[in-house]
C-alpha cells in the first residue's frame, strides 16, 4: 500500500521533506511505518529520539494497522500555547 | 470559535463576539513571546503547525472543556509564522454564567493544548535557533 507521509518540525529538518509517499506491505503497523522512515532517513539527527504518529488528524498507538490512503504524519513532542 | 492565523487577534474583540445575556463572566488567557527561555536570551520565535490536524484537536478540546464544566462559550486562537518578543501567541478566551467553571474550563483549555495540539516554538537566541519540544498526549 502507498501513504501519503508528512513531516514537521525537527523532523521536518531531518528529513529535508514537507511530505513523501512510502510503499508498506498491507497490514503493516505505525511502528512499522516510524521504522522506515527511520531507515531511509539514516543520518538521524534526532538525539531525544522521540517521534510522535498521527493519522488523519490524530494519535494513534504503534501497533495501530494502518491503510490505503491513511494520512500520517510524523513530529515531535509539542511546543504549543 | 477555533482560529489558526497568521494574524494577530484582540481580546476586546473576542470577549464582546462571545458576549450574551446569560454570560456572567469571561476569563481569558493570552500566551506571548518572552525574552528568556531556559537561561537564555530570546530574540524572536517561529512557531509551525499542522493546521488541519491542529483544528481537530482543538475543536475536540474545546468539546471536552465546553460539556465538562458547563461553560456558555469558548474561543481559541493560536498564531504561527514569526513573532517578535512581546508578539501574542494565543488566546483561550472563556464566557459562562459564573467564575468557577470559567476559570477551570480556561485552565484545561490550554494544559490540554500544550499536550496534544500539533504545534512547535522555534526560539533564537544569540547561539542559534533551537526547537522547543515538550509535550505528548497522556494517552493515545
Amino acid at each position: 500500500m502507498r501513504l501519503r507521509v508528512r513531516y514537521f518540525a525537527s523532523i521536518r529538518e531531518w528529513t529535508r521533506l514537507r511530505e513523501e509517499e512510502v510503499d508498506l506491505p498491507e497490514g503493516s503497523t505505525a511502528e512499522a511505518l516510524k521504522r522506515e522512515v527511520e531507515r531511509r532517513h539514516d543520518k538521524l539527527d534526532n538525539p531525544e529520539g522521540t517521534i510522535l504518529v498521527a493519522v488523519n488528524g490524530g494519535f494513534v498507538e504503534p501497533t495501530r494497522v494502518l491503510r490505503q490512503g491513511d494520512e500520517v504524519a510524523l513530529f515531535p513532542p509539542v511546543s504549543g500555547g | 470559535m477555533i482560529t489558526v492565523t497568521r494574524d494577530d487577534f484582540s481580546v476586546d474583540e473576542e470577549l464582546k463576539r462571545l458576549n450574551k445575556p446569560t454570560v456572567g463572566g469571561f476569563v481569558s488567557f493570552v500566551g506571548t513571546v518572552r525574552a528568556e527561555s531556559e537561561g537564555e536570551h530570546v530574540e524572536s520565535m517561529e512557531i509551525e503547525v499542522y493546521p488541519e490536524m491542529a483544528v481537530k484537536q482543538l475543536e475536540a478540546i474545546r468539546g471536552e472543556a465546553m460539556s465538562r464544566f458547563g461553560v456558555e462559550d469558548i474561543s481559541i486562537i493560536h498564531r504561527y509564522g514569526d513573532l517578535a518578543v512581546g508578539d501574542n501567541i494565543v488566546l483561550v478566551a472563556v464566557s459562562a454564567g459564573h467564575r468557577a467553571a470559567a476559570f477551570d474550563a480556561c485552565r484545561y483549555v490550554i494544559d490540554e493544548l500544550k499536550k496534544r495540539v500539533p504545534i512547535w516554538k522555534r526560539e533564537h537566541t544569540p547561539h542559534g535557533a533551537r526547537w522547543v519540544e515538550v509535550g505528548r498526549p497522556d494517552k493515545v
